[in-house]
Formats: structure tokens, sequence, C-alpha cells
């Protein structure tokens, strides 16, 4: 991949308030998998800040491969219709947490990796958080996986779901504590080959 | 006022904040360089228009907001969505947990969305919001501002930022636009006033252009 190098100042991200609720969260924002699917897996999790409280006014989204390992997406990923062309896989999600921080999404595995892509705005946050979840089991991710593996054991926990049944995990974000999730920058690194 | 004013004046923010430092990718084969997909079938047709929800319409002074998104090439960001939300004229947004003092107008809203076209232009029909208190107990005043989230043609582009009005005397005094430190930078966030862009008769134009961060895998030329 080669980029040219950039030439203009990007618009800087802003904190996405508290009044978010009634414009972003759509219909369907959670099912990312369609209706029925028996590959479906369910994925939830809490979202915590550094007292360890729960994070009531946050919005996570998730993006990722569909299970053939199609990358391009399709349209209609915030009203999927069956009359859109395809099967109703679009690879993106998005859910709000509830007043006690959580949140649940249903999907089906991503092919060719093993991990969502995740990005989490939270009122108060200057800017948005990235991160990924690492679909269990990710024992064998951990030496293959370029991000993994650059991690210290302790720190790479934080990326992988754990296990609460045959079709579905748990992942829980913390923004700050001795718990503190890995957060990503995509931004920096891929201008300068 | 500083990032660290805002912590004190909103509880639990400081507790918010990441201490570590991120984590730098630069894997060419991250997921994150290609990104969700947008179409048609993802607007009304009348969704960016947020002046024509109801039968009557809303009080303020009506505006048309246009602009181009583009990436850090200035290559434009095409058939992407684009998601606003705002407070009505009188500084008072259509949520419940807005208790603040401006009245509600029963015919609007404040919520629109749109796709860009193929030169990455998008435009929105509303009113200016007017400035609002975020705090009661000491001077803290939000200046006119939409709140706007935008998707590249990769999910590193992914954003949501603020837009603001020229010459509004409370930018000098507003913590979260000052946050951003560097002055190019901050000045992205400014809309510019267009003539050419106001609608004879019916609205004042304005333009803010955009412009995304973040790699991509290749440009996407044949979006549909
Ligand atoms: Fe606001």
């Amino acid at each position: 991949m080669t980029v040219p190098p950039p030439t203009l100042v990007p618009t800087p991200p802003q904190t996405i308030g508290p009044y978010f609720g009634h414009a972003l969260p759509f219909a369907g924002g959670t099912d990312i998998a369609p209706d029925g699917h028996p590959d479906t897996v369910t994925v939830h999790g809490h979202l915590y800040d550094g007292e360890g409280d729960p994070v009531p006014d946050g919005l996570l989204e998730i993006w990722q491969p569909a299970p053939d390992g199609t990358r391009t997406g399709a349209p209609g990923s915030r009203r999927r219709e069956p009359a859109a062309g395809h099967n109703g896989f679009t690879g993106f999600g998005r859910v709000a947490t509830d007043a006690r921080g959580r949140w649940t999404v249903r999907t089906l595995p991503p092919g060719g990796i093993g991990y969502l892509s995740l990005c989490l705005f939270v009122r108060g946050l200057p800017g948005h958080l990235r991160t990924r979840l690492y679909l269990p089991p990710a024992q064998e991710d951990s030496t293959t996986d370029p991000l993994l593996s650059a991690l210290p054991p302790d720190r790479r926990r934080t990326l992988i779901a754990v296990p609460t049944g045959p079709h579905s995990c748990r992942f829980d974000i913390h923004l700050q504590g001795p718990e503190e999730t890995v957060f990503l920058d995509f931004d920096h690194g891929f201008d300068h080959p | 006022m500083t990032e660290s004013a805002i912590g004190a004046s909103s509880p639990g923010v400081a507790a918010r904040l990441p201490r570590r430092p991120l984590v730098g990718v630069r894997d060419p084969e991250a997921a994150e360089l290609w990104g969700p997909v947008f179409g048609d079938q993802d607007v009304g047709a009348l969704d960016a228009d947020l002046t024509q929800r109801y039968p009557g319409r809303p009080h303020g002074e009506c505006i048309a907001v246009t602009g181009r998104i583009t990436d850090r090439q200035g290559a434009p960001v095409r058939r992407q969505l684009v998601e606003i939300w705002q407070a009505n004229a009188s500084g008072r947004y259509a949520h419940q947990a807005d208790r603040g003092p401006g009245p509600l107008d029963p015919h609007f809203t404040g919520v629109g969305r749109c796709l860009t076209d193929d030169q990455g232009q998008y435009r929105f029909i509303t009113v200016k919001p007017g400035a609002y208190p975020w705090h009661t107990d000491f001077n803290a005043w939000r200046p006119a501002h939409i709140h706007f989230s935008l998707f590249g043609t990769a999910f590193t582009q992914r954003t949501v930022t603020q837009m603001y009005f020229p010459g509004d005397p409370l930018l000098a005094h507003d913590p979260f636009f000052q946050a951003v430190t560097d002055a190019r930078a901050r000045a992205r966030l400014v809309a510019t006033y267009d003539h050419e862009l106001s609608v004879p008769g019916r609205a004042l134009g304005y333009r803010w252009d955009i412009v995304l961060d973040g790699p991509a895998a290749t440009p996407r030329e044949t979006d549909a």
C-alpha cells in the first residue's frame, strides 16, 4: 500500500455530548447477523469507567468482514432489507449502552480474521476510542496476530472476549483503571511506509 | 478553561479518560482499512430537510449548510452517510435528558441525515441552533453548534465532531472548542457564511468542508 503524503489539515473530533440518543441509534442496529441465522453469536458486555461504575451514555459501533472474508460491506448498513440485494449482512452494527452500562449485539463470526473492530463514543471524552474484540478461542491468534503478539499478556487479555455459552461471549470495556482496555491508533504510521 | 476544567464541572468525566498510551496499528491487512457502506435505502427523501418534518415551520433563522467531505489527499468521500443533531433555535434539544431553560419547538426535532453525492457534497436545510448553558452554577455556555457524525471510505476515518458558526463570541469561552489546541485544526471547525449558497427568500447559506483523517485501503471509485 502506498499513500501519498497528506496535504490537508484534518477536521478534529469533538465530544459526542449527551444528546445523541435521538439521532444515532437505529432499529436493528444491534442485529448484524441476518434474522435466524444458525451461526449467530451473541456478543455482550459492560462499559465501565475508572471507578468501576457503569457508563450509561456510551455508543459502540462494530465493523467486521462477512463470514466469507468479504471486507467491502454492503449498502443498507442502517436499514437492512432483503430487497437491498445482499443476504442482509452489511458488517456494521451500532448499540447504545443501557442504564447499567450494558450492551449486546448479535453477529456472525468474521472470515479471515479473529476480531471485530470497535469504535466507542462516550459523553465527556474529547474524541472517540478505537479497540478490537477478539472472539474466543483467540489463543492461536495471540502468536500470529500482529497486534496481540506485540502486547504483554496482561494487556492482551483486555482484547479477548470470554465465552459465556456455546454461541455467546462477554467483552467488558474499561475506560481506565488496572484493567484499562487497550485502545488503538490507526492515524499514524501508514503515512511514511 | 481546559479539559481538566470540563472534568471538574462534569461529574464522572475524569474517570472516563484512558490513562495509557494508544497502541499503534500498522498492519496493512487491518480490517479497519475498509468500512461500512450506505445507500439510498439508508436515508429518507426528506431526512436532509429538518424544517419540513411537521405541517408547521420551526422557529428560528432558516439556514442551508453544505460542504464537501474529502480525505487528507483531497479525494471526495462519495455516497457516504452524514448524520446531524442539534438544539432548536432556543438552544433546547428534543431529548428527554435536556432540562435546559429554552422552550421545545413542536415543529423541530433537530435530527437529520443524508448521503454525500459523487463529488463528496452534503447539504442540509435546518434552523440556526441557539446557544445553551451547560452548567447552572457558573457562566458555561455552548456556542451555537451542529453535531456531525461522519463515515469515510475506511472505518479508521469514522469520526464525530461539531460545526460552529463564524464570529460567535462564545467560541473564545468554550472549553470544548478550545480543547483543540492547534489553531489550524480549530479553524476547521468553523463554517463560513457563503452568500452564493443562500436561498433567496428562504435560507442563509453556510459552507463547512470536512477533512477526514486516517488511512484507507484502495480508493473505492465505483461504489454504487
Ligand atoms: Fe450540543
